[in-house]
């Protein structure tokens, strides 16, 4: 556990180094939500190939490190209700605000984006908000 | 050819990364949003490790007049704050404290999240075909209305 925030160090840099790959050689943003908002709602056009790969790549790595852990567990909810307004709130809040963690946070604001900041402070702010909540004051989650 | 093999590095990266972070545990992110509680400080490391290649790739861009690949490079960020900004990262947020889960790491975890983050991810993809609509109502003129 304390080494925890190392790891947190060590996995932060490789998901900027990706960031860089993808703004350096492909000319784009690395933002999850855009990435696969754009596959969804049909606005890929001739970069649909190049954001597959790149969604390919996310899914693959995980499966290749995963051997190298005793355990990894997501500790997903199993309130399936929730999950499913987590989800759709997730979807339609991170396309509305045209990004998530990925996009507004680490692409937008390493480049001092007014509206990464924005976004971030938001979201990071409900996200604190809903723990409070539903965690402390409902006991739901 | 080149575009898609550097899309996948990129995408390997990101995964790895997020999966070695420990991101794709709901507990740490969940963790980190808990103020009031066993705070877990673990996902400001990965902001600003993400960071700083990041502003690195950033300084190197605004002197590059095409992408590598010969593709061009993202305009500027827009400065404007509207209404969709404010409420999507709203919504957003809400979603995330209660799942702990956001769209990188939700894809990360396909290959061992389970039934549920499947289910999770199915109403996320269906949040986004959603949010085209509301993005056409939000941009009325309030005055509209």
């Amino acid at each position: 556990m304390e080494q925890d925030w190392i790891w947190g160090l060590i996995g932060g840099l490789l998901i900027g180094t990706g960031g860089a790959v993808y703004l350096l050689f492909n000319g784009r943003i690395m933002g999850a939500s855009g990435i696969i908002g754009g596959l969804i709602d049909g606005s890929a056009g001739n970069t649909k190939w190049e954001r597959i790969v790149f969604l390919a790549g996310v899914v693959l790595m995980p499966v290749i490190l995963r051997p190298l852990y005793h355990e990894v567990d997501p500790h997903i909810s199993e309130n399936l209700v929730m999950l499913v307004i987590a989800g759709l709130l997730v979807g339609a809040g991170t396309r509305l605000a045209n990004g998530c963690t990925s996009g507004h946070g680490v692409c937008g604001m390493s480049r001092l984006s007014v509206r990464g900041f924005a976004a971030t402070l938001t979201y990071i702010f409900a996200g604190g908000v809903g723990v409070l909540v539903f965690r402390h004051l409902l006991g739901v989650i | 050819m080149a575009r898609l093999l550097f899309a996948l590095i990129a995408g390997g990266l990101f995964g790895s990364g997020l999966f070695i972070s420990g991101m794709t545990d709901t507990t740490k992110v969940q963790g980190w949003l808990d103020v009031f509680g066993a705070w877990d400080p673990t996902l400001a490391f990965v902001m600003g490790g993400a960071m700083i290649p990041m502003a690195i790739a950033w300084l190197v861009a605004a002197r590059l007049r095409n992408s590598a690949l010969g593709t061009p490079l993202p305009p500027k960020p827009s400065p404007t704050i509207d209404r969709k900004l404010i409420l999507g990262s709203l919504m957003f947020g809400i979603g995330w404290g209660l799942a702990g889960l956001c769209p990188g790491p939700a894809i990360a975890s396909l290959s061992f999240g389970g039934p549920g983050l499947w289910i999770f991810v199915a109403a996320m993809l269906t949040g986004m075909a959603v949010a085209p609509f509301l993005r056409t109502r939000l941009d009325k003129p309030v005055a509209a209305e």
